[in-house]
């Protein structure tokens, strides 16, 4: 009743272009952008802000690059983990040794660092495909591994292999306080999902969308499978190694190698899939549910106060954490991204049946 | 020349090792066209289940139960997970097998318990020095190793046949090229991919009995499926003998560039220089040694 589009013509081709044609999503878009930016800083606790929030919008922003990768080119990759950590150790390296430099181009140096070593190890989805690229792109995650945690250089001679971040600041203004940096991040992530929603309804999104169609046959259209593939490779990895840099400056403030390792890579992937392939906001959706369910399934044995060793409870998270992936890739497998694409329609019709 | 010798018959038995839990996956892939990335848990599980069982009761009694409970487990997974993702893609296969990982890590140690087990099969573990007459100083060989060989090249065999010559073979390989068309045909897809879980689980068993005569029964164990899948990639998923060739080729690079490689770039490299050995081969042929060939149609 309320959510329809009856009566809202659109009479130039900038409206009919628009990035929410429909007045309603507009609406709802700012409601939920006050919401992030003006009602949360208000209302949340140190808490929230550390343990969910930030941890929720930095891994989104990686499960948009990631999205870009194997939702829209098709391109399975299980090296998302060892891109965050060239952003990192890039925007790290970069703040110590050129200490002068604004913060903001050091994030985005380190963004452009990750997307040449992100293009170096897409150069082998030019010949293979599917699966073994997936496995090939396992290959890149543990090659960095090793040079993170074993050329000295990168960590600046650190004794202990761990490196801490400087002080966030930016224009002069320190980024301190846990709302300080929501703030930041939360600008960050919404400037790079907007890029990300227009880059994807762009010719070059379509080109990623065919080539993951059916790579050949978009080959046949005219669609040159070295630029789309790549061009993938570059865009989703100067994101993820952001996220990387974010993840590590704002997050963590002190890291090693360990934090980027391969589960990394996996829970990203899950998020994807989870979310939804091919959705911006289903990274998101599936950013919230792999943050959040952990948290969860910890408090649920003090909730029903049952006396749970902390073995017993990590058995029992890892079963239950197995049991609801395989529930949701049956329920949905498009993700929870359909879900919501579904809610709407019914919305549209709402409260009549047709 | 013995040195050399040594490094390189020492890469062929982890070869073989790592062979072994290959063909867990190529087996399933072949099959149902699955990339089952919960054999590492398969494996910790039948071991887990083998090495507590042999504890209270003698040891074939032991295998055959550990035997069962693999059995157990395929028929749960196809009912509960496969039964639902008939015709799904590749990729949200592949991570229903996370989600069975996941499930399996946290069951296994919960009910076997999660400290570091013991199974000793009675195989010799001291070394032997051979051809002393050849080589100075002989050449360093383990006897537990060899015999690993050989069961391995028994299970090979036995599987080879299997899928060759027996009307079950021939509808497994059906399932793997085409579920729908070998539906069609009249080939029980729920009781084909039971079957080959249960193969798969009983290599898995195999597997783990063996790595943890050598390692100890603990959870590291389903870190060698993260060691296995390099080899798959570079025998190729469908292929048996793939799994074979691809294990032996990547132990002894492995251990030559451990042994020669290693000191000069700092150490460390065993855990990524596997994926970047069959990076190489994959660039010059894409499907992996002996894997078919895929032709593409628009």
């Amino acid at each position: 009743m309320f959510y329809r589009e009856n009566g809202q013509f659109k009479t130039s081709y900038e409206a009919d272009q628009a990035l929410f044609p429909i007045m309603q999503d507009r609406v709802f878009i700012v409601v939920l952008l006050l919401v992030a930016f003006v009602g949360i800083p208000l209302l949340a606790d140190e808490y929230l802000f550390r343990a969910i929030l930030i941890p929720f919008l930095i891994l989104s922003l990686a499960a948009v690059g990631l999205n870009i990768l194997v939702g829209y080119c098709g391109q399975i990759s299980l090296g998302t983990g060892g891109f965050m950590m060239v952003g990192a150790y890039a925007a790290y390296n970069l703040a110590v040794r050129v200490p002068d430099l604004n913060m903001l181009v050091v994030f985005i140096l380190a963004g452009l660092i990750t997307t040449v070593v992100g293009m170096i190890f897409g150069i082998p989805s030019l010949r293979i495909k599917g699966l073994y690229l997936a496995v090939a792109t396992l290959a890149a995650q543990f090659f960095l591994d090793w040079l993170f945690s074993r050329v000295k250089w990168f960590t600046n001679d650190s004794s202990s292999g761990s490196v801490s971040a400087p002080v966030l600041q930016v224009f002069g203004f320190r980024w301190d306080s846990p709302v300080e940096k929501y703030l930041f991040v939360l600008s960050v992530v919404v400037l790079f999902s907007l890029i990300a929603r227009n880059l994807v309804r762009s010719h070059i999104g379509r080109s990623w969308m065919a080539t993951r169609d059916m790579d050949v046959a978009a080959e046949i259209i005219g669609i040159r499978p070295v630029y789309a593939k790549l061009s993938a490779f570059a865009v989703s990895s100067f994101i993820v190694g952001i996220a990387g840099a974010l993840w590590g400056f704002v997050h963590l403030g002190s890291w090693e190698p360990l934090a980027f390792d391969v589960n990394r890579s996996f829970s990203l992937l899950f998020m994807v899939i989870i979310g939804g392939l091919g959705s911006i906001l289903g990274s998101f959706l599936g950013a919230a549910f792999i943050v959040i369910l952990p948290l969860l399934l910890n408090q649920v044995p003090h909730w029903l106060g049952l006396p749970m060793s902390t073995a017993t409870a990590a058995h029992f998270e890892a079963m239950i954490f197995g049991a609801l992936i395989i529930f949701f890739l049956i329920v949905e497998p498009h993700g929870l991204a359909r879900l919501w694409a579904i809610a709407k329609e019914k919305l549209r019709l709402w409260p009549f049946p047709h | 020349m013995g040195p050399f010798i040594e490094v390189v018959l020492g890469g062929l038995m982890a070869g073989v090792l790592y062979s072994l839990v290959a063909l867990g996956f190529v087996l399933i892939y072949k099959a149902s066209g699955v990339f089952n990335f919960a054999q590492g848990a398969m494996v910790l599980l039948a071991a887990l289940a083998f090495a507590r069982f042999s504890e209270v009761m003698p040891m074939p009694v032991a295998f055959v139960l550990a035997a069962l409970l693999m059995v157990g487990a395929a028929f749960v997974i196809e009912r509960m997970v496969l039964r639902h993702l008939v015709n799904q893609e590749g990729i949200i296969l592949f991570l229903a097998t996370f989600g069975i990982t996941y499930f399996i890590e946290g069951f296994g140690p919960q009910v076997f318990g999660d400290d570091i087990y013991r199974i000793d099969l009675g195989m010799p573990k001291e070394p032997k020095i051979v051809l002393e007459s050849m080589f100075d100083g002989g050449i360093l060989i383990n006897l537990e190793d060899f015999i690993a060989a050989g069961i391995a090249a028994a299970l090979v065999t036995f599987l080879a046949i299997f899928f060759q010559k027996t009307a079950t073979g021939r509808a497994l390989r059906a399932v793997a090229d085409d579920h729908q068309a070998a539906q069609s045909v009249g080939i029980p897809l729920n009781r084909i991919w039971v079957i080959v879980w249960s193969v798969s689980g009983f290599v898995a068993l195999v597997a783990g009995m063996i790595w943890g005569s050598k390692l100890g029964v603990q959870f590291s164990l389903v870190l060698i499926a993260l060691k296995a899948i390099p080899v798959v990639i570079l025998g190729g998923f469908t292929s048996v003998p793939g799994a074979i060739v691809g294990g032996l080729i990547i132990g002894v690079g492995e251990k030559i560039a451990e042994v020669y490689l290693g000191p000069i770039i700092g150490g460390g490299i065993e855990n990524w220089f596997a994926y970047v050995l069959a990076l190489g081969f994959l660039l010059f042929r894409p499907e992996g040694l002996f894997g078919e060939r895929r032709i593409e149609r628009v």
